[in-house]
């Protein structure tokens, strides 16, 4: 996928003046905060879990090698195949070259990020493979020649009117008075469209969400069914998955899936887990002849052991995104890859590098409230000051940012004229500002007065009353 | 150097070490040859299979599927039947040639028409019977073989399963471990783990469009659970 993180300012200017993404984006705090919390409220253990979770993590990425080696062994026992590629570059080739071996022209598609990173879409179709999108978001923005703009709810930045006007567009052979005001309506013809599609599919390429060592199994956790068709009915199940998708065992999932579904959706279970192992047996009624598993690492191995290896407990539940102020007011598409954020704040920088992405860690408050509700514990907040530091050290920010955090630092350093200039500072402002309360445009920050007013400072700086309190807390002791 | 050896070499000097010793590979040889479970929620701890039954029907009620209770095998037709007449539906099913499925006695029920099988794609109802059901979650575990296709959870509108209660457990750790009985060996690696695992937890849903749930996104838009609470019935 092309990238335009490096135009993410003109992106989230043009996110926060657009009436229909922002109609859209006011859905996500009952659609996903609320339902998340009500979840978790109702599981008195979830904090252990999550707990219990972040430890087999961060357990199998200390083995990841070996772990990955028994995935490989097991999944080849069971007579699947497993491809490891380096690179997006190797992995479109594999699964070109499998398509080809099916003579395949279309392929059907679960839901799979790893497609996206890796830019498959477009690479099939110049090379004479159709994709077909199944997951429903997935499908719509594909008719409509767009990304997802996130990770578990693709088509989040439309609303029912753009859906219904895609399909208009796209199904012309339907009555065009047809009424499609009601979702129903829209999930019923993208059901009837779609199912000629799986049934005439010669390969199904899907994600996973987990790999398991023990039994070399993949899963897929969905609601719609639409990867059980895909890897059903096709002659070939070809799965997409990055190295660190693996777990031990099938206890370990269980622990995982728990926290998984309640921090994504706010369900207890979400309505597929599909466990995936091999082929189908001689002796099976159906399911698909082969089973090859493309195991992408995309840089990832390098982040082993870096400043940034705890991103890689990441399990894609789009927790962070959803109660991030940044996504809520900007959406997905801004961000400028595949993957949106907080957690793409962190890993598109690792990915695409730093020199593309480095408007992506500093689009964030560091409010923290994505590392309070990550299920596997990622320090976000801490990982994106991290790119901050690397941006700087390789003079990749701004001039004048790096010139202010000098002046900055060098104030820092010397408590008392920093104290005597802030101080100076509040009065002034309190004193111009005392008319109105607030400015409407200040040097300096022409940024934040453009679209909102910065309040005049009122009473004692932050330092006077800190001061003030330890000598009361001391005189009342 | 293969793609293969290039990756793993570059993990382990990302981990700062070669490939692991064999002292060093004890351990987690254990951890996979002996899975051990983790925290386990109490919600469905300590339940006699009476408290089981009671926990799976409404957890399984909560995520839109429907439920009903029956004292025998023999009960299976008529409430199925009922059933389907209650949604207007065809009496015609194409069920899974599954042992506990065809020792019930549809002849009680004669205008119930059975084809067994995989489903084709016009098929409108489906009929499976659960390798076990999960109380905690309201959640069906159903697996491929040559007694029941996979594509029967997902072609069909309607899919109607047949639960034994003696197939619930309380947590999805036990699930896994019935799972591991049947195999013989405790272990689920290689041909003993069958193709498909289903985890089925109620009616297949989307909510892409506007975040407002709607059933029957592309598997079945109704899931109909027959629990039959006769001990006798495994």
């Amino acid at each position: 996928m092309l990238t335009t993180s490096p135009a993410f300012k003109d992106n989230a200017h043009r996110a926060l003046g657009d009436p229909v993404l922002q109609r859209a984006l006011a859905l996500l705090k009952t659609g996903f905060h609320e339902r998340r919390q009500r979840a978790v409220d109702r599981l008195p253990e979830f904090d252990a879990l999550r707990d219990a979770a972040k430890a087999i993590k961060d357990h199998t990425l200390a083995h990841l090698d070996w772990y990955l080696e028994r995935f490989e062994v097991n999944c080849r026992a069971a007579g699947g195949q497993v491809h490891w590629c380096r690179t997006p570059e190797e992995a479109r080739q594999t699964v070109l070259a499998l398509c080809r071996r099916f003579n395949a022209r279309t392929a059907t598609k679960g839901k799979t990020m790893i497609a996206e990173e890796i830019g498959l879409n477009e690479f099939l179709e110049e090379n004479g493979v159709e994709p077909v999108e199944t997951d429903l978001g997935e499908y719509i923005i594909q008719l409509r020649h767009e990304a997802p703009s996130h990770i578990i709810a693709p088509a989040i930045h439309l609303t029912r009117t753009e859906v219904a006007e895609t399909f208009r567009a796209a199904h012309t052979d339907l009555d065009p008075a047809r009424p499609l005001d009601e979702p129903r309506a829209l999930v019923a013809e993208a059901r009837a469209r779609l199912r000629q599609r799986f049934l005439d599919a010669d390969v199904g390429i899907t994600g996973a969400n987990f790999l398991i060592a023990e039994t070399g199994s993949s899963v897929i956790v969905t609601n719609e069914g639409n990867g059980d068709l895909t890897q059903l009915l096709p002659k070939a199940h070809i799965v997409l998955a990055s190295l660190e998708k693996v777990v031990p065992t099938a206890e370990d999932l269980a622990v995982i899936l728990r926290v998984l579904a309640r921090s994504a959706t706010g369900q207890d279970m979400s309505v597929y887990t599909t466990v995936s192992t091999g082929p189908k047996r001689p002796s099976d009624l159906d399911g698909p002849g082969e089973y090859h598993v493309v195991l992408l690492d995309n840089g990832r191995s390098e982040l082993l052991g870096s400043e940034f290896q705890e991103i890689l407990r990441c399990i894609r539940c789009g927790a962070c995104m959803n109660n991030c102020p940044v996504y809520g007011a900007i959406g997905g598409h801004a961000y400028g890859w595949v993957y949106p954020g907080p957690m793409g704040a962190v890993l598109t920088p690792a990915l695409i590098g730093i020199e593309h992405a480095g408007h992506l860690p500093n689009a964030s408050t560091f409010c923290g409230k994505c590392e309070s509700v990550c299920t596997m514990h990622i320090p976000l907040p801490k990982l994106m000051r991290h790119w901050r530091e690397r941006e700087y050290e390789r003079k990749l920010s701004p001039r004048t940012m790096r010139a202010g955090l000098k002046l900055w630092a060098f104030l820092a350093k010397r408590p008392a004229l920093y104290h005597a200039l802030t101080g100076f500072a509040a009065k002034l402002l309190a004193a111009l500002g005392r008319r109105h309360g607030s400015f409407y445009n200040l040097p300096l920050a022409g940024g934040w007065t453009a679209t909102r007013e910065m309040p005049a400072p009122q009473g004692k700086t932050f330092r006077e009353q800190w001061r003030e309190r330890q000598h009361n807390a001391g005189t009342a002791r | 150097m293969s793609a293969r050896d290039d990756i793993l070499g570059t993990v382990r000097r990302s981990l700062k070490r070669g490939g692991l010793t064999a002292e060093q590979e004890a351990p987690l040889l254990a951890r996979l040859a002996r899975p051990q479970a983790g925290p386990i929620p109490a919600r469905s701890a300590g339940r006699d299979r009476r408290g089981l039954v009671e926990l799976f029907d409404s957890q399984a009620c909560e995520v839109h599927a429907t439920v009903a209770r029956v004292a025998s095998l023999a009960d299976v037709p008529a409430a199925i039947g009922d059933y389907l007449a209650r949604q207007n539906l065809p009496a015609e099913m194409t069920a899974a040639p599954d042992k506990l499925l065809d020792g019930i006695p549809w002849d009680r029920r004669p205008l119930l028409r059975l084809k067994r099988g995989k489903p084709d794609p016009a098929d409108a109802v489906g009929l499976s019977a659960a390798f076990a059901g999960i109380a905690e979650t309201g959640t069906l575990m159903l697996i491929s073989g040559a007694h029941s296709p996979s594509t029967l959870n997902f072609l069909p509108d309607t899919h109607v399963v047949v639960l034994p209660a003696a197939r619930l457990v309380g947590p999805l750790e036990e699930a896994w471990k019935r799972l591991r009985a049947a195999t013989g060996a405790m272990k689920l690696a290689g041909a003993a783990m069958p193709r498909t695992v289903n985890f089925i937890t109620g009616p297949s849903r989307s909510a892409d469009i506007e975040l407002t749930l709607q059933l029957g996104a592309h598997g079945p838009r109704r899931l109909h659970i027959v629990v039959v609470e006769d001990d006798a019935v495994a």
